[in-house]
C-alpha cells in the first residue's frame, strides 16, 4: 500500500511469553495518523496482551515498538502517558474510593505549585475540568464528588473514557469500552470515538461486536492464538470473512449468526 | 423526585440528612457512648464524676499521646493497604539511641562520654532519623521485593528489638539532661500529638501525597496504570511512618527520662487498634485522621475509666478485643455493600 501518511504506532515481532504460555507472538502492527483500526479475535487471541505491551503496563518478552517516528521501550506506564498514549482498560482501572475528578486526573493532578508528592491539589480546577469533560460525553453522573464504587458500571465506565479522551494526545486505546453498557451509554461511546476521529486522534478499539467494528474503523486487524492472522480495510470486506479469520474456518459461518 | 439527574450536577446539592453529617458522627457517638457509660456508673460506684475532672481527662489524654503518634503513622500505611507491626520497636530502638546522645556529663559512664551535654537538637534529630531509617528500610523492602507488609514488618518488629538490645548490649540508658525533659514535661506530648495529626491531616487530605495514598489503598493496579510511582510512594509513606515513629520515641524518652530495649513494646497493637477503631479500612482506600484521633480517645477513655471504677485491667483488653473485631466487622459489611 501506498499510503502518505504518517506511521503513528508500529511494532515489530512483538512477542509476549506468560511462563510457558506465548500470548502474543511475533505482532506486525501498524497505525497511520488520524487512523481508526479495531482489533478483534476470539476470548484469549492475545487482544488485552498486546494493549498492555504498547502502553507500558507490562514488557514485551521480544520484539521492537516505534511511535512517534522513534523507536521506544515504555518501562511504565507513565512512560506511555506522557509520550500521549491513553488506555482505558477492560478491567476497569479504577480506584473505587475517590471520585470522579480524582479518578479522572489520577497520576497527573492539577496542583497550586509544584512541590513534588506534597503538593497541594487544586481540586477546584480539576471539578471544572472533569465537569467539562464528561459533558461532552453527554453522560449522567449525579454527583461527581460521590465514591466511583457506588456508581453503575455504564458510569463509571464513562468515567475512564472521558479520562482517556480528555488526555489523550497521539493515540487512544479501547479495549472493549462498551462490553458492560447499555444501549444509550454505548451510543455515547460510540459518538465520542467519532469525534476523536473528526479531532484527528488516532484510535484503536478492541471489540466482539462487528456491527460496531464496522461502523467505526478504517482497518481491522485480526487476532488468533497470540497471532495477527489478517488486516483488512473495513470497506473492502464483510462479516463473513473476518468471521472465518478469527475462527480460522472458511465454512460454516451461518448467514443469520447474530455476532455480525 | 423532580428531574434529579437530568444534567450533570444539579444533584449536588441533594444530599440526604445522613450524608450531611461530619463522616466520624458514627465513631464519635461510640466515644460519647463509652464516655457516658462510665459517667453513670461513676455516680453509682464511686459517686463520682467521670467526665467533668479535667484532670483526669488531661492524664488520659497525654497518656494516649504517644501511641496517637504512632496511630496516626501506621494509619497512612493501612489507608495505603499496607500494614506496620514494627511501630513499638522502632520505637523502642530510636529512643535508646535518642537517649544515648542525650545523657548528661554529670553521669560517669555514658554511652558517649565524649558526647555528653549535647544541645537537645541533636538527640532529637538522631531519634527522628533512625526511625525514619528504619521506615525506609521497611518500605524499600515491600516495595521492592513482593513479599506482604505484615511478613517484612514482623522481621523489623523482631529486628529493632535485638538492635536496641544490640546498641546498649542490653543495658539502659538514663541520667539525660534536664533540658531534654521538655518533650515530656507540661502538654508538650499532647501539643506535639495535635501537630503531628494537623501536618498529616492536610497531608492526606489537600496533596498529591494523599491522594496517591489513597489511590493505591484503593486499587494499586489502578494506580499504576495511571503512571503513580507505586514502589516510590510505598517507600515514601513507610519512611514517613518511620519518622513519625521517631517523633513518639522522643517523646516517650522524654517522659521517662531513661529508655531502655524493652521500650514500646507492643504499643504498634494499641496505635493498630486505634486506627482501626476509628474507622479506617483494613482493605484500604478508606480512613482519616480524625477517626484515628476518635479512635485513640476511646482506647485512653477505656483505660482511664477501668481505672477509675477500680475494674482489673485485665478486662480493658477484653472489651478493646471486642471493639476491634466490631470495627472490622462493620468496615467488612460496608465493604460488600459497595461492591455488591
Ligand atoms: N498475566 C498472565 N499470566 C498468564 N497468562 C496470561 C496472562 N495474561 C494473559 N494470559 C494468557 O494470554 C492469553 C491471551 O489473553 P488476553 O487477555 O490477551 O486475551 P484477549 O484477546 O484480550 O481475550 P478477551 O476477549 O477474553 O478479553 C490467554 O491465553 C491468557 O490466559
Ligand atoms: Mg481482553
Amino acid at each position: 500500500m501506498n499510503d502518505a501518511r504518517k506511521i503513528v504506532l508500529r511494532t515489530q515481532g512483538l512477542c509476549k511469553n506468560y511462563g510457558g504460555v506465548q500470548a502474543l507472538k511475533g505482532a506486525d502492527f501498524e497505525l497511520r495518523e488520524g487512523e481508526h483500526i479495531a482489533i478483534v479475535g476470539d476470548n484469549g487471541a492475545g487482544k488485552s496482551t498486546f494493549v498492555r505491551q504498547i502502553t507500558g503496563v507490562e514488557q514485551p518478552s521480544s520484539g521492537q515498538m516505534f511511535f512517534d517516528g522513534k523507536e521506544v521501550s515504555f518501562k511504565s506506564p507513565l512512560d506511555a502517558r506522557e509520550a500521549g498514549i491513553e488506555a482505558v482498560f477492560q478491567n476497569l482501572a479504577l480506584a473505587n474510593d475517590l471520585d470522579v475528578p480524582a479518578n479522572i486526573f489520577l497520576g497527573r493532578e492539577e496542583v497550586y505549585f509544584n512541590l513534588g508528592p506534597f503538593s497541594f491539589l487544586n481540586e477546584k480546577k480539576m471539578l471544572a475540568k472533569a465537569k467539562e469533560g464528561l459533558e461532552k460525553t453527554a453522560v449522567k453522573i449525579p454527583n461527581l464528588r460521590n465514591a466511583i464504587g457506588n456508581m453503575s458500571g455504564g458510569q463509571r465506565q464513562c468515567v475512564a473514557i472521558s479520562r482517556s479522551a480528555a488526555f489523550a494526545s497521539k493515540l487512544i486505546i479501547m479495549d472493549e469500552p462498551t462490553a458492560a453498557l447499555g444501549v444509550q451509554e454505548t451510543t455515547q461511546v460510540e459518538n465520542i470515538i467519532r469525534r476523536l476521529k473528526k479531532q484527528g486522534i488516532p484510535l484503536i478499539l478492541i471489540s466482539h461486536n462487528l456491527r460496531q467494528v464496522f461502523n467505526l474503523v478504517d482497518r481491522i486487524f485480526v487476532f488468533r492464538r497470540g497471532e495477527i492472522v489478517g488486516v483488512v480495510d473495513a470497506d473492502k470486506t464483510d462479516g463473513n470473512e473476518i468471521v472465518s479469520l478469527i475462527t480460522g474456518v472458511k465454512t460454516g459461518v451461518h448467514e443469520n449468526a447474530s455476532y455480525i | 423526585m423532580i428531574n434529579s439527574s437530568s444534567t450533570l450536577g444539579s444533584a449536588e446539592t441533594q444530599k440526604s440528612l445522613l450524608q450531611r453529617l461530619p463522616k466520624d458522627t458514627g465513631i464519635l457517638l461510640v466515644l460519647v457512648g463509652i464516655a457516658a457509660i462510665f459517667e453513670v456508673l461513676g455516680w453509682f460506684v464511686v459517686e463520682q464524676t467521670f467526665i467533668f475532672n479535667g484532670q483526669r481527662l488531661f492524664i488520659m489524654i497525654l497518656q494516649m499521646a504517644i501511641i496517637g503518634i504512632l496511630a496516626i503513622g501506621v494509619g497512612q500505611i493501612i489507608i495505603m493497604a499496607g500494614i506496620d507491626l514494627s511501630g513499638g520497636s522502632i520505637l523502642g530502638f530510636a529512643g535508646i539511641v535518642a537517649a544515648s546522645l542525650a545523657q548528661s556529663s554529670e553521669y560517669a559512664r555514658a554511652v558517649y562520654p565524649a558526647l555528653t551535654d549535647l544541645p537537645i537538637i541533636f538527640p532529637v534529630l538522631a531519634g527522628i532519623a533512625v526511625g525514619a531509617l528504619l521506615g525506609f528500610v521497611n518500605g524499600s523492602v515491600i516495595a521492592l521485593t513482593a513479599i506482604p507488609p505484615f511478613i517484612a514488618t514482623l522481621g523489623m518488629l523482631v529486628a529493632a528489638r535485638g538492635l536496641a538490645r544490640w546498641y546498649t548490649s542490653g543495658k539502659q540508658v538514663s541520667f539525660l539532661t534536664e533540658d531534654f525533659a521538655i518533650f515530656g514535661s507540661g502538654a508538650w506530648p499532647v501539643v506535639t500529638f495535635l501537630i503531628v495529626a494537623g501536618v498529616f491531616h492536610v497531608l492526606l487530605k489537600y496533596t498529591v501525597y494523599g491522594r496517591r495514598t489513597y489511590a493505591i489503598g484503593s486499587n494499586e493496579d489502578a494506580a499504576r496504570v495511571a503512571g503513580i510511582a507505586v514502589k516510590r510512594h510505598k517507600i515514601l509513606v513507610y519512611t514517613m511512618a518511620g519518622a513519625l515513629y521517631g517523633i513518639a520515641s522522643i517523646v516517650q524518652t522524654s517522659r521517662a527520662m531513661t529508655a531502655q530495649s524493652g521500650t514500646g513494646l507492643m504499643l504498634e497493637l494499641d496505635a493498630i487498634s486505634a486506627v482501626v477503631i476509628g474507622g479506617t479500612s483494613l482493605f484500604g482506600g478508606r480512613g482519616r485522621i480524625m477517626g484515628t484521633i476518635i479512635g485513640v480517645l476511646i482506647l485512653g477513655t477505656l483505660t482511664s475509666g477501668f481505672t477509675f471504677l477500680g475494674i482489673d485491667v485485665y478486662y480493658i483488653n477484653i472489651v478493646k478485643g471486642v471493639l476491634i473485631v466490631a470495627a472490622v466487622v462493620a468496615d467488612t459489611y460496608r465493604q460488600k455493600r459497595v461492591a455488591a
